[in-house]
């Protein structure tokens, strides 16, 4: 006779069904639309939230002990970075520049985007659903804190970092990628997962993250390239649950259509938007240099991005709206972006300079068709300003997009030679912004925008009423130190003088 | 729609002309001339008359460009709110109808010496 033995391990598939789906329940004390109540008023209409796939079947369980083993490995390798003196290893103390604004700007958003995700992984009905947001919502607040605890190390010796989550909040270049996430966060659950999910994760995270990690690379900055491993087989995740999201909304109702590709509209260009820095960085920041932005454009936006689109036509999606646009200006961004940069640069807390001779070769071969033309005079007089001993200050400060809160720098699309200028008017109030993308946006919702907290207009009401002083001082920006040009900075003096003592017997 | 809401939604404005201590935020432009990475935001009072702020505002931060001693304001075509505009140099902003946030723009056919190189 055979003895009946219950099975010592689960099936994969077994234990997902018990750890994932089995978790959920049908309500008896209140109705389902009260329990979940924001998963109605987008307008997205969803029959049944079991059609929702998991590609991989992650439980809870698994999740710990994988991002248990990271976090060992990430710490072990800041441990010996911060020991061995790693920060003498990147190429020169410019490159700092590219990870103040990362973490002034970046890090904080992936913590908005932990929130954000934490309240999905309650608001959405489906169990699979719960459990991915909240598994990325854990991912998000891991990388805002590797990505601190990576960039402390720099905190002990420079400048610019002491600071980060005051420039986060008041700094006026910082309310780029805050009001993006605000933007996202303040939407509904389905808007914010095309927002985060699809249009962030998706689409663009390859042009923010490769350049970002292989910069590092280039230049030496181990600390940098361990929190991008770190991340990386998160990433993978977090983009199958975008497309997934995308997916799903589109299979469940032909109703769904119009309201999705308004979002891809809306997030693709807000996303572009953010984006700029990234280019900025790319192509002036590094010293030493991965790929040009028009390049990793080429590589990420037009081949992947395109290829995503094709796809995606079968559900009757089209490319967003503003892919034109974004593809004439990529060889002007970045130079009106660095423009701005430098001539605001008494109010950055990171350091910015005119290019040398050497990058500005580099610059015209890589943008041969804009770069001599439009922009190498430009650099050229403001080179003999400073060489005159009066750098140039734009004290006029700028004007603010109202939707994408950058300063209003781009050009026409086509004609690179005037700033692109819209304006309407709303309730008496006029509005400005930066592009045709941003004025559709704040036309749709306008009684969202018009809230914007743009950083300028804050500088002329209490509580800084206009004083240059008080406000550095309530951005915690230490002038002279922080600020300003990175030739003749305290950066620039500590750094070769502490590589001088690491290799040499001085 | 003026917003995706569950319930209707009013906001208000974060730089209504009221929080600025008595002045006004004006936007000026000079076209084509790209030193300056943004049009110029200048806050100033309403009762200013148009000229001074020309030559005590405008003037001064248009400096640092190369075409800027060649440049004489008050003969300069101007553009406000996007249509061609002349505007009455002798008399206050709120008399020559700028209101808070105005775009004004100018321009110098010819003269563009960052543009030409």
């Amino acid at each position: 006779m055979d003895m009946q033995v219950a099975k010592k391990k689960l099936s994969l598939k077994e234990k997902y069904k018990l750890m994932t789906r089995d978790l959920g329940w049908d309500t008896t004390y209140h109705t389902k639309d009260e329990v979940f109540p924001y998963v109605k008023y987008e307008g997205i209409k969803i029959h049944d939230w079991d059609k929702w796939e998991d590609p991989f079947r992650l439980t809870m369980d698994s999740y710990w002990k994988y991002q248990a083993e990271k976090e060992r490995k990430f710490y072990a390798i800041i441990d010996a970075h911060a020991q061995n003196n790693g920060h003498l290893n990147i190429t020169d103390a410019s490159y700092l520049s590219a990870l103040k604004i990362f973490l002034q700007a970046i890090s904080p958003g992936e913590y908005a985007a932990g929130k954000g995700f934490a309240r999905m992984g309650r608001e959405f009905p489906g169990v699979g659903t719960q459990v991915a947001c909240q598994m990325q919502s854990i991912d998000e607040i891991r990388h805002a804190q590797t990505q601190i605890h990576a960039l402390s190390n720099y905190n002990k010796f420079y400048n610019g970092f002491h600071a980060f989550a005051d420039a986060r909040d008041r700094m006026w270049y910082c309310t780029l990628p805050r009001s993006f996430f605000d933007d996202a966060l303040s939407a509904g659950p389905f808007e914010f997962m095309i927002a985060i999910g699809f249009s962030f994760e998706y689409v663009l995270t390859n042009l923010l993250f490769v350049p970002f990690m292989s910069g590092a690379a280039y230049n030496g900055d181990m600390a940098t390239v361990t929190f991008g491993f770190s991340a990386q087989s998160d990433e993978a995740r977090h983009m199958t649950l975008g497309l997934e999201c995308i997916k799903f909304m589109l299979e469940q109702d032909p109703a769904n259509l119009p309201i999705v590709q308004g979002w891809i509209d809306k997030w693709f260009w807000r996303g572009f938007r953010l984006l700029g820095v990234v280019g900025t960085m790319m192509d002036y920041m590094l010293p030493k240099r991965v790929m040009s932005w028009r390049e990793a454009w080429g590589i990420y936006g037009v081949e992947n991005g395109g290829a995503l689109f094709r796809d995606l036509a079968r559900y009757g999606i089209r490319p967003p709206k503003g892919w034109d646009d974004a593809e004439k200006a990529i060889d002007h961004m970045s130079h009106q972006f660095m423009l701005a940069l430098y001539q605001y640069n008494f109010g950055t807390a990171f350091h910015s300079g005119i290019p040398s001779e050497d990058d500005m070769a580099w610059l015209s071969k890589k943008y041969p068709d804009t770069f001599d033309k439009y922009y190498r005079p430009r650099w050229a007089h403001l080179t003999k300003l400073k060489e005159a001993g009066t750098p140039f200050a734009n004290m006029g400060l700028a004007k603010l997009c109202q939707t994408c809160q950058i300063p209003t720098v781009f050009t026409e699309p086509d004609d690179p030679t005037s700033i692109c200028q819209r304006e309407t008017e709303y309730k008496g109030e006029k509005y400005h912004f930066c592009s045709d993308g941003c004025q559709h946006i704040f036309e749709n919702e306008p009684e969202k925008y018009i809230q914007s907290w743009l950083p300028m207009q804050q500088l002329f009401q209490a509580p800084i009423n206009g004083d240059l002083g008080a406000w550095m001082n309530w951005v915690s920006l230490i002038p002279g130190k922080d600020n300003g040009d990175y030739d003749g900075s305290e950066d620039q003096r500590n750094f070769e003088a502490w590589r001088k003592q690491a290799t040499s017997n001085q | 729609m003026a917003v995706t809401s569950t319930k209707p939604y009013v906001a208000v404005p974060r730089d209504l002309v009221q929080n600025f201590n008595g002045k006004q935020i004006v936007y000026v432009c000079w076209d084509h001339h790209m030193l300056f990475a943004t049009p110029l935001m200048l806050v100033v009072e309403p009762g200013m008359l148009l000229g001074d702020m020309l030559e005590n505002v405008v003037k001064p931060l248009i400096g640092p460009d190369p075409d800027s001693a060649a440049v004489d304001l008050t003969q300069v075509a101007w553009m406000k709110s996007g249509q061609p505009w002349v505007p009455d140099l002798g008399v206050s902003l709120a008399a020559n109808g700028i209101v808070h946030k105005e775009q004004l723009r100018f321009s110098t056919p010819g003269l563009n010496s960052l543009l030409a190189a």
